[in-house]
């Protein structure tokens, strides 16, 4: 079986490693990027000359009746300075289900790929406090202090479902969006790490231009055996934070 | 904990004030630009700026640019109608933008696949750089979270492309690591454990828009434990990642 896999994996490199020396980079303008380097720069003059110019000097048979002295363009993206990431704290509170309610601290960083969608990572933390049975029953403790240390983060995409201004006062306008959310990620919690879907919904307003302002609700679903038997937990959260564009 | 967040936050403006530079002197080609309230389709048109008018370009948010005009008045212009300007020394404007026409020809890849490894759940985050269009290696750190065992997996890989001028490319891949394994101590008394592992597996990544991939890919791997008997997993995942 081993013998097997070897040979396999062995295979395979050599394959991909044959098949990756094939040249690419210099092949001529057959694929659609080249084809449309070419329709794009075609537009602007100086570019155009530069493309004709290539194919005069390359099939040069003979005296070139005309030999064009067009100075290579160099063609660099402009500077613009991007603000696709944002990135902030949060503070808020989280109900770990069954464990009461506690305050709850988390860092978010978000990149945002259009005007609708973006990807988004959240980590975040709180103590977990006493369960009504713990309570009730005076002494026995189902967790130690560092297993009631509720650890959790998340990646996954939002969707700007609800763009929008908010209005404050008659002079002031701040541009805003309604989200939603849906990431997957772990929890560490009750001397465990947990797979855990966090669904949220959250309100952003853009205090200025670079920095925003939310609100957010999130539910992180997991399974927990701790209170006797398996089952899924619903550990509600609602968070203020101040992120940063840049 | 509060400390360290105040330091972020600190972090975060002092990144925010840096950037704010003079920006980028361009004319405006099209009959005029249209200057809205906010970075967004739906935001309303409050100005215009004709025709041979010189703007500013402030900054870019996802496809809308941030503009003042020479009155001094602001707004959002949409990438289209910015693509259409000119620089001061006349040649249109270059937009570094990535598009269909990068995908496949792109060096760097970053993702994240969620999906199942032999019953429990995996969450994945991968690095690649290609080497040529045809061949990538690719750094990856999983997550395992299951019932009976939580562990982790770093893995170092090759991955080939058959065919990186299509849309939605066929991939093989190969490569070796190392999985450490924790038991849950409630359920099973085992120890802990740390073996290397190999991987062989396919897939398909498909651009959606931008610099977006949809990934999806099927693993078998091999662990070689200490023990008489090597032990086999299938995993299959799925998921988003940006090429840059």
């Amino acid at each position: 079986m081993e013998n097997r896999i070897r040979i396999l994996l062995l295979t395979l490199a050599l394959g991909m490693a044959g098949c990756s020396s094939l040249p690419w980079r210099d092949k001529p303008a057959t694929g659609t990027a080249t084809d449309a380097t070419a329709v794009r720069s075609d537009s602007t003059g100086q570019a155009s000359a530069k493309v004709s110019g290539g194919q005069v000097t390359g099939g040069a048979e003979g005296p070139a009746v005309i030999d064009p002295q067009v100075e290579r363009r160099e063609v660099r993206p402009a500077r613009i300075d991007t603000e696709n990431w944002e990135a902030g704290a949060y503070v808020g509170s989280l109900s770990v289900e069954d464990f009461e309610v506690n305050v709850v601290y988390g860092l978010r960083f978000a990149y945002h790929v259009n005007e609708d969608f973006f990807a988004e990572g959240i980590v975040g933390r709180t103590d977990a406090g006493l369960s009504s049975y713990e309570r009730l029953s005076g002494s026995a403790s189902l967790l130690t202090d560092s297993e009631r240390e509720f650890t959790y983060y998340s990646l996954g995409f939002g969707w700007n479902a609800l763009p929008g201004e908010v209005f404050l006062g008659g002079k002031r306008a701040m541009n805003s969006a309604v989200y939603l959310t849906l990431g997957v990620g772990g929890t560490r919690f009750a001397g465990g790490d947990r797979f855990t879907v966090t669904m949220g919904a959250g309100a952003r307003v853009l205090v200025k231009d670079w920095l925003a302002a939310h609100l957010d609700v999130r539910d992180h679903v997991m399974e927990v055996d701790v209170v006797g038997s398996t089952k899924t937990t619903h550990n509600l959260e609602a968070t203020l934070s101040l992120t940063a564009f840049f | 904990m509060r400390p360290f967040i105040a330091c972020v936050l600190l972090a975060c403006a002092g990144v925010a004030f840096a950037a704010a530079g003079d920006g980028l002197e361009v004319i405006v080609v099209d009959p005029y630009l249209e200057l809205r309230t906010g970075p967004g389709r739906g935001y309303p048109i409050v100005q215009v700026v004709p025709r041979g008018e010189t703007v500013r370009i402030l900054k870019r948010r996802t496809d809308w640019f941030h503009i003042r005009d020479a009155a001094g008045r602001e707004g959002w212009v949409h990438r289209s109608q910015i693509a259409e300007t000119l620089v001061p020394a006349g040649a249109r404007i270059e937009i570094d933008d990535p598009a269909r026409e990068d995908f496949g020809a792109h060096r760097r890849e970053v993702g994240l696949l969620a999906g199942d490894f032999g019953g429990a759940n995996v969450i994945t985050a991968y690095g690649a750089y290609a080497f040529n269009a045809h061949l990538s290696g690719e750094v990856a750190i999983s997550q395992l979270l299951g019932s009976f065992s939580d562990g982790q997996i770093a893995s170092l890989g090759l991955t080939h492309f058959f065919r990186p001028d299509w849309r939605i490319q066929p991939f093989a891949s190969i490569g070796t690591g190392l999985i450490h394994v924790e038991p849950k101590s409630a359920l099973v008394q085992a120890p802990d454990r740390t073996d290397q592992l190999a991987y062989v597996g396919g897939g398909v990544r498909a651009y959606l828009a931008r610099r977006f991939i949809l990934r999806a890919e099927y693993k078998n791997y091999v662990v070689f434990t200490d023990r008489d008997e090597n032990e086999e997993a299938n995993e299959w995942k799925i998921g988003f990642a940006f090429f840059f």
